[in-house]
């Protein structure tokens, strides 16, 4: 395949996989403001999404402080913010659009039709009590795409370096979300603050109804860290989405006879850390240092793949 | 001059319906208006779906708009394609000779049957070229021709494209667009197929490889990219043919061998069907400041170590200019009179002409010698007073950038208009593959369409649409009337039925 080809789609799945992520982190946050104003500094939620969403520099240079509007304004359209949701989906599109015969129909489609949608956006449909529905639609549209690459694609490299994007994203959102309340899950208390917390930290990867079914028992932050770091049941969990980088990268070694970098080593070494890794060392490690090491080695990991894969 | 005189495809000059229409008239008149019309809706539908877009620049709106489609095919009986198709290959062989020629030996120019200055001070004739035969003497591989008709026998050539013709995945797209929306129609005809025109295209580039080549040629085609209004054309015919779309960054020179980068490392390229033009090819031959090319192409190319489709400097065989001596090519090389003939075209550049064209620009239409797409041209009836006056001041200027021809009555064919069904202007272009072993066509090409009354520029730029062009199997029409015996259960597959589309 050529480099160009398997870089779109590798993008295409990564910013696709972003605005799910931003919108479900928002939705989260909205949800918090409207519970935690009186047990929290008023702008502490939107504070922590916006570090969760790695803009936070870019968004203090040009909005004064993290009001609501603003960071909504800043995560869903200000065409200045690669990360926000309608950049993101266009970015998508965009890559899509040059790697069209790449694609199925029916991707091409759950991209194009989303991005023909949120072009003819009325600014009120993201505003007031319309937010949470738009944010819903946002994750509908990418579970669509991710549904169709999922069901039309043939299992073959194009499909390895789509799904290589999703859960390379997916690894990197779910530990900067956990980084981002480490502190609360970590300090050991179990007053009402942190309890809103934790659900918070569930729900903003899908996990609440999930932890229930796994633990059958009451929040506990060990558990909870233990869900999205180790449990390889939970799909977003940081061990499920490594075992597939890993199964993805091997596949496209495979098909190519064999042929390995230090994408592959660096992939492998990440996984077995999780896979063989204990939760009391992460917490004796401290949760912070730990995540902060999974989400520069995942950042590293995506160098590699471009290197080797796309630059070479 | 143009408009009531025209020759009707469908109902001839004497109102009769002509027999390769016989079915379509009967069709027309038994369809309502408004079947007709949602139908429209829904080829529309169908082609925004698909994604056939065609960008249009510098005129806002929509960057990807939709070429309109007019459900009226436009017909050709056999005996009809059979004249053109020998008349086609004909001059298409004696382009590729005439390239040959200039390109190498100049004895055509030696013996004065074309002016030298014409080719070789043009400025699309290209030094690079000098003493360098491409595999198999081939130039021209892809051709578009352009042809109009003035009456029942009555066919002209109005234009050749050597370059980088395009519009081949509208005559691929039309015809799957009928069969989709029109399937019972189709069956009553026996349809000339279209559908393996991606497979003789990679036929004719596998063929175009350097002899050095061995195995099987590694084929790619290079676009310019996304933004150009082609784009869409050129990954469906990478798609049906299997082969990589590239850019330029895509591919890299080394040791005089073409390289693609891929992920599983370099790998060697042997036949690049190009679809961005000869400036753009490689910033050390061309245009330095190309981005869209591949430095050190040219040199490898020079090498025999890769193949153009088409050659570059294949413009100075279409320049407007050249193409009054056409027929004298075909004389000087073939030794053959021209099947197709020339329409009359003056050149500016010549005093005595000039003249002619400046006494008569109420009839005639002038064109920039080196314009394409419809622009910057002149249909003199149809012009106001300013804009002839202001014609004849740019001639006056630049007298060697323009040319002109008679306003001819274009042929006209039935398409659906807003108030029903009326006649409109047509065209049509079809394309030639050329190789070394042969020529092959497919039977048909595109027929563009002037939907606005009158009008008779039938450029997508300047607002015209595309018909589906059938070019039918026998002169008589396959079942008469009757509808097709089988019945239209489940049982049936989709598609076009006996039809062969």
């Amino acid at each position: 395949m050529l480099s160009r080809t398997a870089e779109s789609l590798f993008w295409l799945a990564r910013y696709t996989e972003r605005a799910g992520n931003v919108a479900r982190g928002l939705g989260v946050a909205i949800r918090m403001a409207g519970v935690a104003t009186r047990l929290n500094g008023e702008d502490a939620e939107w504070r922590s999404l916006l570090t969760a969403t790695g803009g936070d520099a870019g968004f203090y240079r040009k909005y004064p402080a993290p009001t609501q509007d603003a960071v909504v304004q800043w995560l869903v359209h200000d065409p200045d913010h690669p990360s926000g949701i309608l950049p993101c989906f266009e970015a998508a599109r965009r890559n899509a659009r040059a790697v069209r015969t790449a694609l199925t129909v029916d991707m091409w489609e759950a991209l194009n039709d989303s991005w023909n949608h949120l072009r003819a956006l009325p600014p009120e449909a993201t505003e007031g009590e319309r937010l949470p529905d738009f944010l819903g639609w946002v994750r509908e549209r990418v579970m669509l795409f991710n549904g169709a690459a999922q069901d039309t694609m043939l299992r073959e490299e194009a499909w390895r370096f789509v799904h290589l994007g999703t859960m390379l994203e997916r690894a990197d959102n779910t530990a900067r979300l956990l980084d981002v309340r480490h502190h609360l899950l970590t300090s050991g208390g179990e007053g009402g603050v942190d309890y809103v917390h934790w659900q918070a930290a569930l729900r903003s990867v899908s996990a609440l109804r999930a932890y229930h079914w796994v633990y059958h028992d009451r929040l506990d932050p060990r558990r909870i860290v233990e869900l999205l770091t180790l449990r390889p049941e939970l799909p977003r969990s940081l061990i499920a989405c490594y075992a597939a980088v890993v199964e993805l990268l091997d596949g496209i070694a495979l098909a190519q006879g064999g042929r390995r970098g230090e994408c592959h080593r660096l992939a492998g070494e990440i996984h077995a850390r999780l896979r063989f890794g204990r939760l009391d060392a992460i917490f004796e490690q401290g949760l912070h240092e730990f995540l902060t090491h999974i989400i520069t080695r995942t950042a590293e990991l995506g160098g590699e793949i471009e290197r080797f894969y796309i630059r070479a | 001059m143009a408009g009531s005189a025209a020759f009707d495809e469908m109902n001839g000059l004497d109102g009769d319906v002509r027999g390769p229409y016989a079915e379509i008239a009967r069709w027309l008149r038994a369809t309502p208006r408004e079947q007709l019309y949602r139908k429209r809706e829904e080829a529309e539908l169908l082609f925004r779906r698909i994604g056939i877009t065609f960008a249009v620049y510098g005129e806002g709106g929509d960057p990807e708009r939709l070429i309109p489609f007019d459900l009226i095919p436009r017909i050709l009986a056999r005996s009809e394609w059979e004249v053109l198709s020998r008349g086609l290959t004909q001059r298409v062989r004696a382009l590729n000779a005439f390239l040959a020629d200039v390109y190498g030996a100049r004895e055509i120019l030696r013996a004065g049957r074309i002016p030298a200055k014409l080719v070789t001070g043009n400025e699309l004739y290209r030094e690079q070229m000098n003493g360098f035969t491409p595999p198999g003497g081939i130039y021209t591989h892809v051709c578009g021709i352009d042809l109009v008709r003035t009456g029942p026998e009555q066919f002209h050539v109005l234009e050749d494209n050597c370059r980088t013709p395009s519009g081949v995945s509208y005559m691929l797209e039309n015809r799957e667009a009928m069969v989709r929306l029109l399937p019972r129609l189709c069956a009553r005809h026996r349809i000339a197929s279209v559908s393996r025109y991606p497979e003789e295209l990679l036929t004719t580039l596998k063929s175009a490889a350097p002899s050095a080549c061995k195995g099987v040629p590694t084929v790619v085609l290079l676009t310019p990219g996304p933004f150009n209004s082609a784009y869409y054309e050129h990954c469906f015919l990478a798609d049906e043919m299997g082969v990589e779309v590239v850019e330029g960054a895509d591919l890299f020179v080394q040791d005089r061998v073409v390289f693609m980068r891929t992920t599983a490392g370099p790998k060697r390229v042997d036949v690049i069907y190009r679809r961005i033009d000869d400036e753009y090819l490689d910033p050390e031959c061309f245009l330095p400041e190309s981005m869209l090319g591949v430095p050190g192409l040219m040199a490898a190319y020079r090498a025999g170590h890769v193949a153009l489709a088409n050659a570059p400097g294949c413009g100075v065989a279409d320049d407007k200019a050249i193409y009054p001596y056409v027929p004298e090519m075909i004389r000087f090389y073939l030794a053959e009179e021209p099947l197709i003939p020339n329409v009359d075209t003056y050149l500016c550049e010549r005093e005595e002409e000039r003249k002619y064209v400046l006494a008569h620009l109420d009839s005639l239409v002038v064109k920039l010698a080196k314009g394409s797409g419809g622009y910057g041209m002149l249909v003199g009836p149809h012009a106001t007073r300013d804009m002839r006056e202001e014609f004849r001041a740019r001639i006056l200027a630049r007298p060697a950038d323009y040319i002109a021809q008679p306003t001819l009555a274009l042929s006209t064919c039935p398409t659906v208009a807003e108030q029903g069904i009326a006649p409109r202007h047509v065209d049509l272009r079809p394309f030639v593959l050329a190789s070394a072993d042969g020529i092959r066509i497919v039977p048909g090409g595109l027929t563009r369409v002037a939907l606005r009354e009158g009008s008779l520029v039938v450029n997508s730029s300047q607002g015209g649409g595309t018909k589906d062009t059938w070019v039918l199997e026998d002169d008589l029409v396959a079942a008469v009337s009757a509808e097709p015996v089988r019945s239209q259960s489940q049982s049936q597959s989709q598609g076009g039925g006996p039809g062969g589309c």
